[in-house]
């Protein structure tokens, strides 16, 4: 086990290294600088600043700079946020997206899994057929359809909820975010769900267990839903990567201080350093995540060997 | 000069994986409906901007923020008095050819990386799927987001990055089909049969790898609308006074107090585009699974 978690871990490595490269020269690539203004400064103020950051030297010693102050855990200054790193940052904003993240899955998973498995019991029957109708519903509506409609509808004209603002995370500031970023995922779980159950209640084992005479309760509980939740487990990465581009708008139309606002106008304002950070930051998380989720896996399904 | 009829060709028909499909999928009601409504939008997308009675991009100053039916523009106007309805179905056709192209591109190369790695096998298909895995991992919203501050949004390079993220799942997908088709049993036979390599994989290796391609295209066209739309939501993809479904859905979106409107129909185009992509690609999926027949 921690043997397999240690190679998991190695090969990450790579993986990140190969982020850290791609963001990086990608980066460079796009025309302007992080110190490019309306006003031009002088040749040699500009000198100075460029001197200041290491922009002076040839690209790849930068390149090697920022891959040794990575491997020292040390992301570097911001280019725009004159007296902030980007460890600052990052430890000033992630908070905010992660709360978000973290609370629109938890919702989603609760919502979703109930959902899924009332269909799954009431197959083909009304509440089966409405489940399966929320569920396509919440796949083809996109979170940046939502959130506006959700936005006009609550906040603008019936004044429940505020209209954008964090507020240093007031519940009521987050329903919204959250019931929006949530909702597709609701539909994804719902759906993985109630098609886990459906195949495993026609299974041997849960007629073993219906005719030891065990409770529906029970067998639904203990026996199968453990078994449905399974393709769950494995769907955790990618409900990741869809929170992540979720926020990406969520934060903006919102106006939450979270890291989705910042990437964007980071990567248009050239603050290298910042965007490598916010990088960085989501690709480990998905890469912690994929294992977790293989672990997780693992640990339920008795058939699944970790090698 | 009249044809005769081979004894091949009066013998009694039978039924291909392909009649079994149609029919079934005939039978979708769900499938149906998708299939009628996505017919539908293509036909508006490629006609209707020719049979609008206003142009695109016609600026009229004088008609700012008519809400729907107001002096002939059906479902009103912009902050520019540029007709709704016109912008709507141009939007709606940028939207389908980026969904369209896009996926053809993540169709070649997936099909390619993913079928080489099977057939060839062994080393190169270990380096070739490790390569599939890193990308995975990579988070790519990010990357293509910062394609396009890099190179200045354009719809080719929309296509590309689109497409070049897409093709990861696809390559998956072609590969482990290629794999359990090469060890099952009718292969053996043809092999044992004297047939050919390349016959073996014209005759039955492309054909029954056609059904899980046709059905991750049909659901991999909506996903590429969604994702160029989010450019576009974010001020990245396809740029004024072009349109696509996303930027007409941005800019309701900042406008919706003052005109509604602006945000609905263009939310609603959406909305349908997505649904009948995904019903077909279901139904699809459903008629061309032999598992349940």
């Amino acid at each position: 086990m921690l043997r397999y978690i240690g190679r998991r871990l190695l090969i990450a490595i790579p993986t990140l290294f190969l982020v850290v490269t791609l963001a990086f020269f990608m980066m460079r690539a796009a025309p302007g600088g992080p110190f490019d203004l309306d006003r031009k400064l002088s040749p040699e103020i500009e000198r100075n600043i460029e001197a200041k950051y290491g922009m002076n030297k040839p690209l790849a010693a930068q390149y090697v700079d920022y891959l040794a102050g990575v491997a020292r855990g040390d992301l570097g200054p911001s280019l725009k946020y004159k007296d902030k790193s980007v460890l600052q940052i990052l430890k000033e904003n992630y908070p905010v997206s992660l709360r978000l993240g973290l609370t629109a899955i938890l919702l989603a998973g609760v919502i979703g899994i109930s959902l899924g498995v009332i269909a799954a019991l009431r197959q083909n029957q009304i509440a089966d057929n409405a489940v399966m109708a929320v569920a396509i519903l919440g796949v083809c509506v996109p979170t940046f359809v939502t959130a506006p409609l959700l936005v006009l509808a609550f906040a603008s004209k019936l004044g429940w909820f505020p209209i954008a603002g964090w507020n240093n995370g007031a519940v009521a500031n987050m329903v919204l975010p959250v019931v929006v970023l949530a909702l597709p995922q609701i539909a994804i779980i719902s759906r993985l769900t109630r098609a886990g159950m459906v195949e495993v209640l026609a299974s041997n084992y849960v007629r073993t267990a219906r005719a030891k005479g065990l409770g529906e309760g029970r067998i639904v509980t203990r026996h199968a839903l453990r078994a449905a939740i399974l393709p769950l487990v494995s769907y955790l990465g990618p409900a990741c990567a869809g929170l992540i581009t979720g926020s990406l708008v969520v934060e903006r139309i919102f106006n939450l201080p979270g890291l989705g606002k910042f990437f964007v106008i980071s990567a248009l304002q050239r603050d290298y350093t910042v965007v490598m950070g916010m990088v960085i930051v989501y690709a480990a998380l998905i890469l912690v995540l994929n294992l977790a989720a293989d672990l997780i896996l693992a640990a339920l399904d008795p058939r699944v060997r970790l090698a | 000069m009249t044809r005769v009829e081979t004894p091949e060709r009066s013998a009694v028909k039978g039924r291909s994986l392909w009649d079994d499909a149609r029919r079934r999928l005939l039978r979708n009601r769900a499938a149906v409906a998708g299939i009628a409504l996505l017919g539908t939008l293509i036909v508006a997308a490629l006609v209707g901007p020719a049979l609008a009675p206003f142009a695109y991009d016609q600026v009229n100053k004088a008609d700012v923020w008519l809400p729907p039916l107001a002096h002939g523009h059906l479902l009103g106007t912009d902050a520019l008095g540029r007709d709704l309805l016109a912008r709507l179905l141009v939007g709606l056709r940028v939207s389908l050819a980026i969904g369209l192209v896009a996926t053809v591109v993540s169709l070649v190369i997936g099909v390619a990386w993913g079928a080489t790695a099977g057939f060839v096998g062994g080393r190169l298909d270990e380096a070739m799927m490790r390569v599939v895995d890193v990308l995975y991992a990579l988070p790519f919203i990010f990357f293509v987001i910062l394609l396009m501050v890099t190179f200045g949004s354009n719809i080719v390079l929309i296509f590309v990055a689109i497409g070049a993220v897409e093709w990861l799942t696809m390559s998956r997908i072609v590969r482990g089909q290629t794999l359990t088709l090469k060890q099952k049993e009718f292969i053996e036979a043809a092999r044992a049969a004297g047939l050919s390599r390349p016959a073996i994989v014209a005759r039955h290796i492309v054909p029954n790898l056609l059904g899980p391609v046709v059905v991750y295209v049909t659901l991999t066209i909506p996903a590429v609308i969604l994702a160029e739309s989010f450019l576009s939501f974010l001020g990245l993809g396809v740029q004024p006074p072009m349109a696509s479904l996303g930027t007409l859905i941005a800019t309701g979106a900042s406008d919706m107090e003052l005109a509604p409107w602006l945000l609905i129909f263009p939310s609603g185009v959406m909305v349908v585009t997505l649904m009948s992509f995904n019903f077909i690609g279901d139904g699809l999926r459903d008629a061309l699974d032999p598992k349940d027949r």
